[in-house]
């Protein structure tokens, strides 16, 4: 491999600048602790690194279950070239979340604590382990990958055996898991502006789980086109595009059949910056983006697919953030913005994250469309140790 | 069976004193934190105020709730409710994620924020003092009278006569009776309770209820999602099986590749 000193670009130095600052705030959080680093109190205990790092991140790794369920379980093929850019986004997602949280838990060498000490009441200890479980199920997943890389054939072979016992693990710790983030903050129904809460939360994180998944597949797809120069799989996307809005738009309804059997029509006429910012969510993250998608013509043309799915994904985390940290607000009776600490270390871990994705995807045969999980041959990785690709 | 013990204020009786407050600074060991104890809030150095409202005083501690939230919540049972009633916290086993301090209705424990090793602070209703056959520091200390230390049952019942006997002085309510299930801390107060800054809106259920319903229906995800999820499986691989063959047959002299 030839090692040259990377070009010096804009954004790289954007990201150094925010890796650089990330680690002065990782500094000043593991010397002066969580008062030093953020803005949360005993009125706001929960700030940012729950409501972006934690919620939004296993969020957008939904997309790894989904399409793995697709191509893996219902054996619909021909999204196979989409699933391995999937699970190694969902596993460096995970990764993410878990290295995130070792940020906000106040005693993050306790982490381990919750094999050990069981409360099956919690849905934190649900989530727990859903997580922990699941991300192994990722690495599973993943190693393939790395072992036709290596040309490890015999645990190639034993690992597609027990491959689909694995997805299907996979699919339900994700299920529950996406949910139960949302079960997080059924305990709250009197903190919660209600625009938010509502009953059905599991429901609702769960299918926008999936449909903010899938089109984060479109948007990592169009990155990694541009960064490594490659064609794209340009039907499966937009197709891909259309079932992601689809799901978003029947989530909308049940919320809205929600809203009018729990009284709550009203509070959309109710004009406040919370009426305003759920007006915000819905119009960017649902309604326009299912509008254009909805147009044959708009979806499989590739900038109105890639707006699209940025439009989706920013509707998607302002969800998240609304339901962690607006709707909080009344009830915690302060108001609360992140520090800048906590900014920089939140981008810090999206800039790591978007490092790592390209340093695997540049070493590792994540975007081999003729290798499968199933039918896999090794002529991906012979090719490409011999310099072929 | 064992009695739960309680703590019973009555605003009405309460002279702001502050002896109560002093007491617990001293039975926890926390430091001072304020000249006027009237102006203090909770924190991780101060686990009971007196707070001034009118001509009105009333106190704030953890309620020690029948069915606490926090304890629910807790991934690892670092929070624990005593079969004597005081709600306790284990700093070993605690992560740090502050989820009690989210789900509590009371907005009451306290965190150490600028510690590098911090815990959650709190009213632990004395409980080293409790298990021995004494009262509460803050019981112990007041010299009118307006904490009472007891059982549950007992201390309801005084209210409940107190409530009675004299219904100009009092209203018509023991906040604690079952605010979120019901709470081991019960208060009686000349005025409504949201004029003494405690929230009138919680639910008559304890909080726990709310994600249990949730937390139940895992199992059958579990199970139905794993046979649903199976049967896919085989069923379209058969599908996709069959539809192979048919193809094959179909075209008998191209070779069988894909596009």
């Amino acid at each position: 491999m030839k090692q040259i000193i990377p070009k010096i670009t804009f954004w790289r130095v954007v990201a150094v600048i925010i890796v650089v600052a990330g680690l002065y705030s990782t500094y000043l959080r593991f010397t002066g602790g969580l008062g030093a680093s953020t803005n949360l109190s005993d009125e706001f205990p929960w700030g940012l690194w729950i409501g972006f790092d934690i919620l939004v991140g296993v969020g957008l790794a939904a997309g790894g279950f989904t399409i793995c369920a697709i191509t893996h379980i219902f054996n619909i093929e021909k999204y196979k070239p989409l699933a391995r850019p999937a699970i190694l986004t969902a596993f460096l997602g995970y990764l993410l979340v878990i290295f995130g949280l070792m940020y906000d838990l106040g005693k993050p060498y306790n982490i381990w604590h919750a094999i050990i000490y069981w409360n099956p009441r919690s849905v934190m200890f649900e989530v727990a382990w859903c997580v922990m479980l699941y991300t192994t199920v990722l690495f599973l997943e993943f190693l393939p990958i790395a072992l036709e890389k290596f040309r490890l054939k015999k645990l190639l072979a034993f690992m597609k055996k027990v491959g689909i016992p694995i997805m299907i693990t996979g699919v339900i710790l994700s299920t529950l898991h996406q949910s139960s983030l949302g079960s997080l903050f059924l305990i709250v129904p009197q903190k919660m502006y209600p625009l938010w809460y509502s009953g059905l939360l599991p429901v609702f994180f769960f299918i926008s789980a999936v449909g903010a998944g899938l089109t984060m597949v479109i948007f990592e797809a169009y990155l990694s086109a541009r960064a490594f120069n490659k064609g794209i799989e340009a039907d499966l996307l937009s197709r891909i595009g259309l079932y992601g809005v689809i799901i978003l738009m029947l989530g909308l309804i049940i919320k809205l059949i929600d809203f009018a059997l729990t009284d709550k029509i009203h509070l959309l006429f109710t004009i406040n910056n919370y009426t305003l910012l759920f007006y915000l969510e819905i119009l960017v993250g649902t309604i326009v983006p299912f509008g254009l998608l909805i147009q044959k013509r708009i979806r499989e043309n590739r900038r109105w697919l890639y707006a699209s799915a940025i439009m989706v994904i920013s509707g998607f985390l302002l969800n998240r953030l609304n339901v962690s940290i607006t709707s909080i607000t009344p009830g915690a009776g302060v108001s609360y913005f992140p520090s800048i600490y906590e900014i920089s270390v939140t981008l810090m871990l999206v800039t790591l994250g978007m490092w790592a994705f390209k340093f695997i995807a540049k070493n590792f045969p994540v975007f081999a469309s003729e290798v499968h999980f199933e039918n896999h041959n090794l002529k991906y990785s012979e090719k490409l140790s011999e310099g072929k690709i | 069976m064992i009695k739960q013990k309680a703590i019973l204020f009555d605003a009405t009786l309460c002279a702001g004193c502050g002896e109560c407050y002093n007491a617990c600074k001293e039975a926890n060991h926390l430091p001072e934190t304020t000249d006027d104890f009237l102006k203090d809030h909770l924190s991780a150095n101060t686990y009971t105020v007196v707070e001034e409202y009118g001509d009105v005083y009333t106190r704030k501690m953890c309620m020690h709730c029948v069915d606490p939230t926090c304890v629910s919540v807790c991934p690892v049972g670092a929070m624990e409710k005593t079969e004597l009633g005081p709600v306790i916290y284990d700093g070993d086993k605690c992560l740090g994620c502050r989820y009690c301090m989210q789900a509590c209705p009371h907005h009451i424990p306290r965190y150490e924020w600028n510690k590098v090793n911090p815990t959650v602070k709190k009213c632990i209703m004395c409980y080293d003092r409790v298990k021995n056959g004494q009262q509460t520091a803050c019981a112990e200390a007041c010299p009118t009278g307006a904490t009472l230390f007891g059982d549950r049952d007992e201390l309801i019942k005084i209210a409940k006569e107190r409530l009675e006997s004299d219904p100009d002085t009092y209203y018509q309510k023991i906040y604690g009776l079952e605010e979120a299930g019901g709470t081991d801390v019960l208060i009686i107060s000349p005025v409504p309770f949201d004029q003494l800054g405690f929230a009138e809106n919680l639910p008559k259920e304890a909080l726990p209820t709310y994600t249990a319903k949730a937390l139940e229906k895992i199992p059958g995800v579990v199970a139905g999602g794993g046979v649903f999820l199976a049967a896919m499986y085989w069923l379209t691989k058969r599908k996709n099986l069959i539809a192979a063959e048919e193809k094959q047959n179909n075209m008998n002299s191209t070779s069988g590749d894909e596009k």
